[in-house]
């Protein structure tokens, strides 16, 4: 109509050849878009918004646990959905019975290069997954312990990790910014929702404003960036720093920091690390466990993209700074931890020191630091997460019961509670035979074999410290009695802390696989030293072909 | 004032944006005002994308601004949301009264 209007206005002496000529303008090709790629995401994100839809069309109360089921069935088929693509990058010929023949092979990058899908993206998004799927065993209960049933919550987690999984896919600076805002938005809302609680919504709100303060610090980061490099693409800036000799490169590592910054922030890394005592002690305990675990995997997936695979050549600029937070983190992350009262407080702050154990991989700047990085977060996930799901349940009713005292003679009520607690605990503590031995020796490993020994030293000594913390909470639940001796009455059976199916199953699950993955690491390890990032140049779309060749940097 | 001139300046006034969004949102006590600082610094941000998409001859530059808007967008609804949870729990509590939990 408008076209035959210009027609119209431009002369009727014109014969209606211009016309198609601008129609042939208009057209603009699409990227070729690999779908397969992108399946595990579009299972949490479709996922997440039928469960919403179909929820609100629901006439009366939903069946118990049906969310819960629904979340972690979605969680489960994304993580599955992951194992063909596993397959084709390394190259499989089979997958158990079933003959893929993949073509091509390796890792591959699509949506004109946007997104990049290589092992360490797929090993992070069953991570990923498996953090929701706890989280939401988790939530069940909790949710219908503190009347506030509804699908927002399990939807909010499904969204936030769709966040996380294109965050570690992402390829682009400005995708890794979706990915990372996504997450956080939907975090920020989880951490405000329990309505009756006003600490949760002082929670929220805090994380809101540092949260936003750091995401626009970020965002500032990545502007610098494409004003010293051209482009927001890593691969592009990959390129353009080896082959141009920069005069005057202020602007890259003032971006370059920016983007440390907002990426330290989301890790909760010291000095950066304010927010987060503060948010795991306010928000819901099923939250906390999502954020403590999925959000934390999420973050350490793109930095180890931006800092590990594309500025390997600024590694003198940024890994001074990473080395530095490692230290601090770990420093007082074990220290402010033992002198908490708060159990939900000291998780926090032993998430810190956590968090630096995992810098310290990543300072590295090894395939083997990769691989430790993996190896951590996949065993880190199981542990916080059950740590935190013991929180959940001991908080009672009104999610308030975090203090240690509250722990108090948990053996004598909930022998099984104090049990796995203490499982857990010890893992976190880095006691051999657990899952958490092998994360930090693989940790400080990478730390030794790049040369960083004052780190590893203070890697360890932190570890004995923060020892000294979990070993606090497993007194305060086993040796209940008073001084002299005395044990007090048998707790009765109404002083029996209820365990719902839900919680039950996640730490059943956390217990068993943190102490399988300690016993067998090499479960884990081959899954960790196969997982390795890979930045890869899309070829144009004209090539036909979605996957491209010539890998130029692979996991260094 | 010749077009790199202008560029700078430009640069500079996002810079000088950034700076003030970024203190406000430290210094004031109002929720409100400190999410119109972040909308400030993000706002700034892009004013600093536009004007490397012009040095660069980058349209690049231009279209990242659309997804940081959306971006922007979807903050500003949920931390208005949040400070409607708070405020009616606690009609008019700023900053300074967010104070329960520390330690």
């Amino acid at each position: 109509m408008s076209l035959a209007l210009l027609a119209q206005v431009t002369g009727a002496t014109q014969d209606p050849t211009p016309i198609t000529a601008i129609q042939d303008q208009v057209h603009v090709p699409g990227p070729d878009i690999y779908w397969p790629a992108l399946i595990p995401l579009l299972i949490l994100l479709v996922g997440g918004l039928l469960l919403l839809t179909f929820s609100s069309f629901l006439r009366k109360k939903a069946p118990r646990g049906i969310f819960a089921a629904a979340t972690v069935a979605i969680a489960v088929a994304s993580a599955l959905s992951v194992l063909p693509l596993w397959a084709q990058v390394q190259g499989w010929d089979k997958l158990l019975w079933w003959d893929i023949h993949p073509n091509p092979s390796g890792a591959y990058t699509t949506i004109g290069g946007m997104v990049g899908v290589d092992g360490f993206t797929l090993f992070v998004t069953i991570v990923i997954c498996a953090a929701v799927a706890l989280a939401a065993l988790l939530t069940d209960g909790y949710l219908r312990r503190e009347d506030m049933e509804g699908p927002e919550f399990y939807v909010l987690m499904l969204l936030s990790a769709a966040g996380g999984l294109i965050m570690a896919m992402g390829n682009d600076l400005i995708v890794v910014f979706i990915g990372l805002e996504t997450l956080s938005i939907a975090v920020y809302v989880l951490s405000g929702m329990h309505l009756r609680r006003i600490q949760s919504q002082e929670s929220g709100i805090k994380y809101f404003v540092l949260g936003a303060f750091s995401s626009a610090f970020f965002l500032y980061g990545i502007a610098l960036i494409y004003g010293a490099t051209g482009s927001t693409n890593l691969v592009h800036i990959k390129t353009f720093m080896s082959q141009t000799v920069p005069t005057q490169n202020g602007l890259l590592l003032i971006g370059l920091g920016l983007l440390v910054v907002g990426l330290a922030f989301k890790v909760s890394a010291v000095p950066f690390h304010a927010w987060s005592p503060d948010v795991y002690d306010g928000a819901p305990t099923p939250a906390v466990a999502w954020m403590a675990s999925g959000v934390k995997a999420a973050a350490f997936a793109g930095m180890i993209r931006i800092f590990v695979l594309t500025f390997s050549n600024y590694e003198a600029t940024w890994k001074p700074i990473v080395y530095a937070l490692a230290i601090a983190s770990m420093v007082v992350g074990a220290a402010l931890a033992v002198v908490q009262s708060n159990v939900k407080r000291m998780l926090a702050y032993s998430s810190i020191s956590h968090a630096g154990f995992i810098l310290m991989a990543v300072e590295a700047g090894s395939a083997q630091g990769n691989s430790a990085v993996l190896f951590y977060l996949a065993a880190y996930v199981f542990m916080v997460a059950g740590s935190f799901g013991i929180a959940t349940i001991v908080g009672r009713k009104g999610d308030g019961a975090h203090s240690l005292a509250d722990y108090k003679g948990l053996a004598r009520t909930n022998p099984e509670l104090a049990v796995a607690f203490t499982v857990l605990l010890l893992a976190q503590a880095g006691v051999p035979f657990t899952a958490g031995f092998f994360a930090k020796f693989y940790a400080v490993e990478a730390a030794v074999d790049a040369s960083s020994w004052p780190l590893a030293i203070i890697a360890m000594l932190s570890a004995v410290v923060s020892a000294f913390l979990y070993l606090r909470i497993i007194v305060a639940m086993f040796m209940s009695g008073a001084d002299d001796g005395d044990d007090g009455p048998v707790p009765t059976r109404a002083e029996r802390i209820p365990v719902p199916v839900g919680a039950g199953i996640a730490l059943t699950l956390c217990v068993v696989i943190t102490m399988v993955v300690g016993l067998f690491p090499n479960l884990l390890v081959d899954a960790a030293e196969k997982g390795q990032p890979a930045l890869v140049q899309y070829d144009s779309p004209s090539s036909g072909s979605a996957a491209a060749a010539g890998t130029t940097g692979t996991g260094q | 004032m010749d077009a790199q001139n202008l560029d700078l300046a430009y640069l500079a006034l996002a810079a000088i944006l950034f700076a003030i969004g970024g203190v406000g949102l430290l210094i004031r006590r109002n929720p409100l005002v400190m999410i119109m600082c972040v909308e400030l610094m993000l706002n700034a941000v892009n004013l600093t994308f536009v004007t490397f998409g012009k040095m660069l001859n980058d349209i690049t530059g231009q279209v990242i601004v659309f997804f940081v808007l959306v971006v922007a967008a979807a903050e500003v609804v949920v931390g208005l949301g949040l400070v409607v949870a708070m405020s009616r729990r606690r009609p008019g509590a700023d900053a300074d009264d967010l104070r329960l939990l520390r330690g």
